[in-house]
């Protein structure tokens, strides 16, 4: 970037000093705040609790290593197990549903040439601006029988529906996910879509393209980077899922303390007091997290052209 | 979700006017309803309005967004249409219409209820979401600067790990996190949310990202035969480059903390503390005690989410002018 061939040492060295006071803050609070944390919960997820007291009762506690039973333990749970389940199957549906639905709201208004795309991009994104607790309160009372006028008018129309079902619930779940993030996804997507150049779409038409031929063979491929991006954000936000689910949690017995392996983790650590094995559990999340993500990366990375970053 | 997954490419971002022959449809603000210098030229091409859509093909696509539009604004109706209700209101009559109305004198409940601790979780969230986007942006800003305009060893090995912790759930990290901090007696204080906020491995890759294109190495050689000392070039010159990235990080970075719950909920139990998500779910929790807490739920979720609407359309306004061109390149 600076300075020629024959000076790079030095520039390096002159480089790397400067730097370094341009790094060091950041990279300090990386440190506190994402490797140690990653670290102390490697750490603690191979520690256990062990009472000294006769027969294992009472007296004192103190920390033993544990090895990797506190992983054992997490992976036998049967509620831990059906947790990730449960937010893997959800993934498999919500995101595909969630991605083609900004998709095709992203083509409609670029095919849109009226006067109202301003309103409906503005309408289509408001709920990005709800947070998700808020978000989950506010659909919490659109699902509760009583103060609920869909359910209300649902009944009223001959159908009986509940939302809070033991059936139901994931998707109602997933219903508060996609209003919230789909305006967001399809943002991206339109930004993508002005960046192709306007020649393309001129030369499609001039050859007789259709407008669902231009979206089918020319806008698709060509926002394929900015699908991949919003896919592999989704999948991390989906093995998050933690605040829907709480906050649902007091309105359907459907919703049990480890419905997701986050509400899952948060309860072992401040219900049950376990913190070793929440640790093991944060870590495993993490775990998937990461070999979904860079999993998902490398399988699309395979199939298209793969950028750099940077 | 967390991540802003967008970033801005050098053109663009932040002066969408400013150069409208890019090669690129031109980008403007939404408001303005044609696009005038892209339709003559199709005209030109086909002869008269021939590519206009069929009347046809127009009603279904606004139908479709119709449709779409109900879907996305009928909570945030019944919100509207309810934060109006008294609690027995709220229950007794149909959530899709007004009843009674008494708007400012239920949201004056709200804001006075409890000693008006109301207040004080909105300036608590107002104070996360503020300073911790701030100083996650001048983070991000220094680091992504050093990365992008510096040659040194490990370089790559360290835009690596840090593109890294764009991937880790941050849920994943706020249960440790909170065990680390008890250890150290940060946990319950206001640190321990902010200091986590202001630390955004997303906003250097998009600092870097930009910096690499806008910030050219030939000025910066410029200042430096000049006398001018790396910190200064770094405030005079790289950050006024780098602005519409800034500004980006910044926005981001405050919705992310604003909307952010699991780490308050972990980190901190003094309700003095809470940010406005914590302390409203606190009141849904008690309302089965306390019926009128319903009533103040719905007001307050309703009062939280105004200035946030009004940052979204900002937001999506600003986005549009192709703020998304880097991450083509991800």
């Amino acid at each position: 970037m600076s300075g020629r061939p024959r000076r790079l040492t030095r520039t390096e060295a002159r480089g790397a000093r400067a730097a370094s006071g341009f790094l060091l803050p950041f990279l300090a609070l990386f440190l506190l705040c994402f490797v140690a944390p990653i670290g102390y919960a490697l750490y603690e997820s191979l520690l256990k609790v062990e009472r000294t007291g006769p027969l294992g009762l009472g007296g004192d506690t103190q920390q033993v290593w544990a090895g990797l039973s506190n992983y054992a333990h997490a992976l036998q749970d049967d509620r831990f197990t059906a947790g990730f389940g449960r937010v893997l199957l959800f993934g498999a549906v919500q995101i595909p549903v969630m991605i083609a639905f900004a998709t095709g709201l992203a083509l409609l208004l670029e095919a849109a040439s009226a006067r109202w795309v301003g309103f409906f991009r503005t309408a289509f994104f408001l709920p990005y601006g709800v947070p998700g607790v808020i978000a989950s309160i506010l659909w919490g009372f659109l699902y509760v029988p009583g103060i609920s006028p869909l359910v209300e008018t649902a009944h009223a129309a001959g159908w009986d529906v509940d939302f809070l079902g033991r059936g139901t619930v994931l998707w109602s779940i997933a219903n508060i996910v996609t209003w919230q993030f789909t305006g967001y996804n399809m943002l991206v997507l339109i930004a993508q879509l002005k960046a192709v150049p306007g020649e393309l779409y001129e030369a499609a038409r001039i050859d007789g393209a259709g407008a669902w031929q231009v979206a089918r063979h020319i806008k698709l491929p060509l926002i394929r980077p900015a699908l991949v991006l919003t896919t592999v954000f989704s999948l991390i936000g989906t093995l998050q899922l933690f605040a829907e689910p709480k906050v649902l949690k007091p309105l359907s017995n459907s919703i049990d303390s480890g419905y997701t392996p986050n509400l899952a983790a948060y309860n072992e650590a401040f219900t049950s007091n376990n913190q070793h094995i929440a640790a093991a559990e944060a870590v495993l999340l993490a775990l998937v997290a990461c070999v979904l993500s860079f999993g998902f990366l490398r399988l699309v990375g395979q199939r298209g052209k793969d950028g750099e970053p940077g | 979700m967390s991540a802003p997954d967008v970033l801005s490419g050098p053109d663009g971002t932040g002066a969408p006017e400013s150069r409208p022959g890019a090669g690129r449809r031109p980008r403007r603000p939404w408001p303005r309803p044609c696009r005038p210098r892209s339709r003559p030229r199709r005209r030109a091409a086909r002869g008269g309005g021939a590519t206009e859509p069929p009347v046809r093909h127009r009603v279904i696509t606004v139908s479709l967004l119709t449709v779409a539009a109900v879907y996305f604004l009928t909570p945030v109706y019944w919100l509207v249409v309810s934060s109006t209700k008294s609690s027995s209101d709220l229950f007794g009559t149909f959530g899709f219409w007004f009843h009674d109305p008494h708007p400012l004198d239920y949201l004056h409940r709200v804001l006075s209820h409890d000693d008006g601790v109301y207040v004080r979780w909105f300036a608590n969230s107002l104070m996360y979401a503020g300073a911790g986007a701030l100083a996650a942006t001048l983070l991000s800003a220094a680091a992504g600067y050093a990365l992008a305009t510096f040659r040194f060893p490990g370089r790559e090995g360290i835009f690596n790990v840090i593109l890294a912790g764009v991937l880790i759930p941050g849920t994943a990290l706020a249960l440790p996190l909170y065990l680390l901090f008890s250890e150290i007696g940060l946990a319950d204080t206001y640190w321990a949310v902010l200091i986590p906020s202001a630390v955004s491995p997303f906003g250097v890759y998009l600092c870097r990202i930009y910096a690499a294109a806008a910030v050219p190495g030939s000025l910066l050689e410029a200042a430096r035969i000049d006398g001018a000392g790396e910190a200064r070039i770094f405030c005079t010159l790289g950050l006024r480059l780098m602005t519409p990235a800034l500004v980006t990080v910044f926005l981001f970075q405050f919705v992310h903390i604003w909307n952010n719950f699991f780490l308050p909920l972990v980190m901190l139990s003094d309700s003095d503390l809470y940010p406005i998500q914590l302390g409203l779910t606190s009141w849904q929790g008690y309302a089965d005690r306390q019926p009128e807490l319903y009533q103040y739920t719905v007001g307050g979720a309703f009062l939280s989410v105004l200035p946030l609407m009004v940052l979204m359309g900002v937001l999506q306004r600003y986005w549009r002018t192709g703020l998304t061109e880097g991450s083509v390149k991800a």
